[in-house]
């Protein structure tokens, strides 16, 4: 097995989660929360990644982050190289691409939590910022633990977009999906479905363990 | 008066509808403003634009000189800053905490010594006592109004929202927690506003009534001159039909209560939970009216009063008679009874009053 891309993979997923939950928390409440007639257009562009096929995606994003790009032209003024073929740019698309499944959970659990729950804690002198962590995140727990879940498992099996913006750079920008291709291409079939066995135990023990710890919840869940 | 808070503002809904909320209430301290009206009337709009929770469209709102929204100047104080106490109808209790950090919820400001004290004091001032550690589904209805009048008493608030308090609870629970909540409202000494759809419970709890109608506040003022003149049919239909006037409780004996209402001795079931005061309510069709007012022949009925006939107004097939017995009283009649009897204007004539459909209001 291809451990260095195991580990690359893993190390991927962890930091994609991470920053979409950043992301994921004041772009989720602006969505559920926010009175502004144009929100549809947000909700339809974040949902975009769901519909669009990867390599779509990936096309841009190297656009963007191509030397002729300002955006691209701006990092490398920052950082001193480029972003496609880098781990950063891997990062940077891994979060556009996975953005729906973290901010649709998130969202549908924050608008779900009871209005008058929120107002009684206005009222009693504690501010929105707080409301959130108080009230809100805790009622949420599992939308936020789906959105966790649905990233990093989502993260750890793209493949399009990863080919398009990280190619295959191993240690770099080899992930298991892609490892998992090359050895098929050179017919090398046995690593290759031991990585592939490995993906498929993990996604399906990750997954078990949200259902389960969800199983009480009354409400019916969607998946995104 | 003194007004402590002077309401005077306007919102407007998508779909046209209109609500205002123009009232003044007096102050600093006890008293209790019910907004009165049917469903859909505005009175929680009302409510929540004091609370800040809507923001108003036209006017402005100040509270003891500071104030809270001023359309027309951009000034909407949020809720969080209007140091008020919030019961909002369907108590909205946090779920997820205990009964004791719902009540401390928002005194985060206070030191974890200070905060356990208050709790404490809250649990024993609304008999809740050992219920610290329960979560709020564990607990009846009454438990569970009474840690939400708690956790919005907590910090101390200047101005006590009320959103019918009492309608999430069944009946018996309703009459008892009324004085209860009376009483209480009295011990904390803060304004209260109130809102309720039910009558018994705003003559029961209220001081001031402001009847709302569409939207519109058709009338406010003292409960008993609103009850007594309203200042036009809507607010009179919106009221009922039935008289009502405030009188003295003289003694409860056998289930029996007199009450002394101006000259006149008025017999009347005991509701239970009488004090000194209370409201005496009439319907029309309940009151008969005899020629001549003699020592009186045997009758089940416990009350005949000499009155004197003020107007005759034709209501349909039935006819009202305004009376004055030492206080305003109206009877509904049918006019083939009143032509039979020939009554007119000015005559005196004998009013019967069966103890029983008497209903008294406890009002202290």
């Amino acid at each position: 097995m291809d451990w260095e891309a195991i580990r690359l993979s893993l190390w991927l997923a962890s930091l994609t989660t991470l920053v979409l939950l950043i992301i994921g928390l004041p772009l989720a409440y602006w969505l559920a929360f926010s009175p502004r007639p144009w929100k549809f257009l947000v909700e339809a562009v974040v949902a975009m990644p769901l519909v669009l096929p990867p390599t779509v995606l990936g096309f841009y994003l190297l656009l963007a982050m191509g030397p002729r790009h300002p955006l691209g032209r701006a990092w490398e003024r920052l950082f001193g190289h480029t972003l496609p073929f880098s781990f950063e740019g891997l990062l940077i698309a891994s979060v556009l691409y996975s953005l729906p499944f973290m901010v649709q959970p998130l969202a549908a659990a924050f608008a779900s939590v009871d209005r008058g729950l929120i107002e009684a804690s206005w009222c009693l002198g504690v501010s929105r910022f707080r409301t959130f962590f108080r009230v809100i995140a805790p009622l949420s727990w599992a939308g936020i633990l789906t959105g966790l879940v649905l990233s990093f498992a989502h993260t750890l099996g793209e493949f399009g977009v990863v080919l398009m913006v990280g190619g295959n750079l191993p240690g770099r920008t080899r992930t298991v999906s892609i490892a998992i291709y090359d050895q098929v291409q050179a017919m090398d079939y046995a690593p290759a479905a031991r990585t592939a066995a490995l993906l498929l135990g993990v996604s399906f023990l990750v997954l078990a363990f949200t259902y389960a710890l969800r199983r009480h919840q009354r409400k019916p869940w969607t998946l995104i | 008066m003194d007004a402590h808070l002077t309401c005077d503002a306007e919102r407007q809904f998508s779909n046209g509808i209109t609500v205002e909320a123009r009232f003044e209430i007096p102050g600093p301290g006890f008293s209790v403003t019910v907004l009165f009206g049917p469903s859909g009337s505005g009175k929680t709009t009302a409510l929540r634009l004091l609370a800040g929770l809507e923001r108003a469209h036209r006017g402005s709102i100040h509270m003891g000189g500071v104030c809270w929204s001023d359309a027309a100047r951009g000034i909407h104080r949020p809720p969080q800053n209007r140091n008020l106490g919030f019961l909002p109808q369907a108590y909205s209790l946090f779920p997820h905490l205990s009964v004791a950090a719902n009540l401390s919820y928002g005194l985060m400001l206070l030191s974890h010594g200070e905060r356990s004290m208050r709790v404490e004091q809250l649990l024993t001032l609304l008999d809740l006592e050992g219920l610290g550690d329960r979560q709020p589904g564990g607990l009846s209805g009454g438990e569970q109004q009474r840690v939400a009048l708690g956790r919005a008493l907590a910090p101390q608030p200047r101005l006590l929202l009320l959103d019918e308090p009492l309608s999430a609870l069944d009946h018996p629970s309703q009459l008892r927690l009324r004085k209860e909540l009376r009483e209480l409202l009295r011990t904390l000494d803060i304004p209260t506003v109130l809102v309720t759809h039910d009558r018994a419970e705003a003559l029961h709890l209220g001081d001031r009534l402001v009847v709302m109608d569409q939207g519109r506040v058709c009338q406010s003022g003292d409960i008993q001159q609103v009850f007594d003149r309203p200042t036009d049919p809507a607010v009179a239909r919106i009221l009922g039909v039935e008289t009502v006037v405030r009188g003295r409780v003289e003694s409860v004996i056998d289930g029996l209560a007199t009450v002394a209402v101006g000259p006149a001795r008025i017999l009347a079931a005991d509701p239970g939970g009488l004090g000194h005061q209370a409201f005496v309510c009439i319907r029309g069709e309940d009151v008969a009216v005899e020629r001549g007012c003699g020592p009186g022949a045997e009758s089940t009925a416990r009350n005949r009063l000499p009155a004197r006939i003020t107007s005759l107004q034709p209501e349909g097939s039935l006819l009202r008679i305004g009376l004055d017995c030492g206080f305003p009283l109206e009877a509904l009649v049918t006019r083939q009874a009143c032509h039979d009897l020939g009554l007119t204007e000015g005559d005196q004539v004998c009013v019967i009053l069966k103890a029983a459909a008497v209903h008294l209001i406890p009002h202290d």
